[in-house]
């Protein structure tokens, strides 16, 4: 493939994936509150086009025309900043994920992935790890008692999930072999899927998966009831709505991942298509069929379960959690061993 | 080409973010352009082909530590105009530490010019793979007694923060 | 101490089960009963495309009805307005003109009667005191509004309209329509006379 036409491709890529995310993220939150209302024998949004379809434009309209408020006493520059961090981290993690099988053209071979790096599992931890400062700035420069207490509450909830989160994985790649998200998906091809190998890994990586996200019950950086809405207590207009956005960026992403690393990502049992395009085409629906069941399954958990008490969270993240996925490694080990893996 | 004024960014970007740290009135925007500083370092990682430790210095430095760093100044009231004034002979023993410092790092950089240049005979020696064979090959020993210093410190840590049971 | 019913439950705090702790039978229990409601009979009405039916006794908006002829049966008595507990009527009499008898049944009407419905309690006492079968409660509902202004209700919109009538005979009694057959209350028609009336005199 000649470099012009690998730029213009991976371009191509890029806009697609970020397009992708945005418009899925916007579609969450939509879907959200259907399935709140769903799940609470109600209706939900159903006015704003056929099944209130267009509630996220409408929804993102009344955003943008809501007044932009700026305390006096905060930090400008850095209150602007907050939001900014969070919306860019949460659209960098999309770029290792692979969203369908390559497309084998006549004119090279075209990844249904950004970039295939080979530490991608690091570089999603990176950049999630990254994701708190904007919280945490945010909720700084606010100057106010409640952004402040949800900003730090974020901070040590993310921190004390980030262990678990690592050491869920580190057993993970212990069975893989290999840091590359595409490799690990192209390697549970049929019934391979990690989750048969990794169940205690996956429920690990789940629960920390909600934490990260600061989704229901793991959402005390924002709680309404104590929090006032937390370390968005003082923002108003388009930048909450990128505070809320990202969330759900990072909801939609955190999907993905799952779906890659456990569930077998673009792959399917008794699925075999020849045809390249309509295989890229197929592998990618299957993607999102799977990303969009574990978005389904964040929401069924948030309309189920009540929110943890701070220490319930703090002794859930490191005395349950974290030896939980120790010992994880160590049953991982020594099947391994067992089976003259290593 | 492009890695050349890569590298020139990157230095400019540390050692300004670098005094940035040392001059800002705030300790807040102290951490926060230590941790600009650590995304450049992160970078140079990054020039050198060895991403695992670019990756693992922006999740542990950028990512964990500067995260507590943050976390403690957010507690602290730095509302305080009045600093507790230092006394003389503290800011003397700073000064001669600072200096001593100093001149240990230009000692060990004196004999940098007499260097050559090594060229690596693998260029992926930064590699995943190859990092992890070399760390749990030829230097497992050092690698295994850095993780009992990891532990002791760890202990330290825990020791400090239990209450004190009379 | 006794127990009132046999309903209630003796709290005991006991150690709990390994599945209890484990927490996740418990929360994936949640989770089926979450799920079930998903597909449950949504109690949603989607208000203007359907209406819940009212009760028979609902009392909503007031009307100032007409009599057989088309005139105002309102004599501007105030009544109503020392009946109401809410303070909500008030209203301004003047004599009826040479000329206005096909307009107004007495000799005093209500040139001003207004509710305002931000303070009305829809409670029907205006009703009761009326000597006159004057006004009613309907089953209509007072709508919305931007201004508060808006919701004081004049002689605009109480008086019912002489092309269709409105009905008010959903929550009259047997015993109100006995009584109103009765002589001495010839003014106080029924619902059905009225219209029968009022069908045959134009």
């Amino acid at each position: 493939m000649a470099f012009s036409t690998f730029l213009i491709y991976k371009i191509i890529l890029v806009l697609c994936v970020f397009t992708l995310a945005l418009v899925v993220a916007m579609y969450s939150t939509y879907a959200e509150r259907k399935v709140a209302a769903f799940l609470q024998d109600r209706l939900g949004p159903n006015r704003a086009g056929p099944f209130g379809i267009l509630q996220p434009l409408a929804d993102g309209l009344k955003m943008f025309m809501k007044e932009e408020i700026i305390p006096n006493v905060s930090n400008k520059w850095l209150f602007i900043l907050g939001p900014s961090i969070a919306m860019l981290t949460a659209c960098m993690t999309g770029v290792v994920i692979p969203w369908g099988p390559a497309y084998q053209g006549a004119s090279g071979t075209f990844p249904l992935q950004i970039t295939d790096v080979n530490i991608g599992i690091l570089y999603l931890f990176g950049v999630v790890s990254i994701g708190v400062y904007g919280i945490m700035i945010g909720g700084w420069a606010s100057n106010n008692k409640f952004a402040l207490l949800g900003a730090i509450r974020a901070s040590s909830q993310m921190i004390s999930y980030e262990v678990a989160m690592g050491l869920s994985i580190i057993a993970l790649i212990m069975t893989t072999g290999t840091l590359s998200v595409g490799e690990i998906v192209a390697q549970q091809s049929g019934w391979h899927w990690n989750i048969f190998y990794q169940p205690l890994g996956f429920l690990i990586f789940i629960i920390c998966a909600f934490a990260e996200t600061n989704r229901t019950p793991f959402d005390l950086p924002e709680c309404e009831s104590e929090l006032v809405g937390g370390y968005h207590t003082e923002y108003s207009s388009m930048k909450l709505g990128f505070y809320l956005f990202a969330e759900y960026i990072n909801m939609f992403i955190s999907s993905a991942v799952m779906a890659c690393l456990f569930f077998g990502g673009y792959n399917f049992p008794f699925i075999h298509i020849h045809a390249p395009l309509l295989a890229s085409i197929v592998g990618f629906l299957i993607m999102m069929a799977k990303t969009c069941f574990f978005i389904f399954f964040f929401m069924w958990i948030r309309w189920t379960v009540p929110r943890f008490r701070y220490d319930q969270l703090m002794n859930l993240g490191w005395k349950i959690l974290i030896p939980l996925s120790i010992l994880n490694i160590f049953i991982t080990g020594i099947v391994m061993w067992l089976q003259h893996k290593i | 080409m492009i890695t050349k004024y890569l590298f020139f960014f990157l230095s400019v970007l540390i050692i300004f973010s670098a005094l940035m740290v040392v001059f800002a009135k705030n300790p807040v925007h102290s951490v926060l352009y230590l941790i600009v500083t650590f995304f450049g370092i992160a970078g140079h990682y990054f020039l050198l082909n060895a991403q695992f430790l670019a990756a693992v210095h922006i999740i542990v430095y950028a990512g964990a530590i500067m995260v507590l760093f943050l976390y403690v100044i957010m507690m602290l009231n730095l509302n305080k105009e009045v600093e507790p004034h230092k006394p003389v002979w503290i800011k003397f023993a700073a000064v001669v530490s600072g200096g001593l410092l100093m001149v240990t790092l230009v000692g060990s950089l004196r004999g940098a010019e007499a260097m050559t240049k090594v060229t690596p005979e693998n260029i992926h020696i930064g590699l995943v793979e190859n990092l992890g064979k070399t760390l749990f090959g030829p230097f497992l020993l050092p690698f295994e007694i850095s993780s009992v210093l990891f532990l002791a410190a760890m202990v330290g840590a825990v020791m400090l923060g239990k209450r004190e049971i009379h | 101490m006794q127990a009132l019913t046999n309903r209630s439950k003796v709290v005991v705090k006991k150690e709990m089960s390994l599945a209890e702790k484990l927490y996740l039978p418990a929360i994936l229990n949640g989770l089926k009963i979450t799920f079930s409601h998903f597909f449950a009979k949504k109690a949603t009405i989607s208000y203007p495309e359907e209406t819940r039916a009212f009760a028979p006794v609902y009392r909503g908006m007031h009307v100032l009805k007409r009599d057989e002829n088309g005139a105002e049966r309102c004599t501007a008595c105030g009544l109503c307005a020392v009946a109401c507990p809410a303070e909500a009527i008030t209203m301004v009499a003047a004599e009826r003109k040479k000329g206005e008898e096909k307009l107004y049944r007495e000799e005093k009407y209500a040139a001003v009667y207004e509710i305002n419905m931000l303070r009305c309690i829809f409670c029907g006492l205006c009703e009761e005191a009326c000597p006159k079968e004057a006004i009613f409660l309907t089953d209509r509902i007072v709508p919305s509004d931007y201004e508060r202004d808006g919701f004081i209700y004049g002689k605009d919109k109480l008086v019912d309209p002489i092309d269709k009538p409105i009905d008010v005979s959903v929550r009259e009694t047997a015993e109100v329509a006995a009584f109103k057959k009765d002589k001495e209350y010839a003014h106080n028609q029924t619902w059905k006379d009225q219209v029968n009336t009022r069908k045959s005199g134009h």
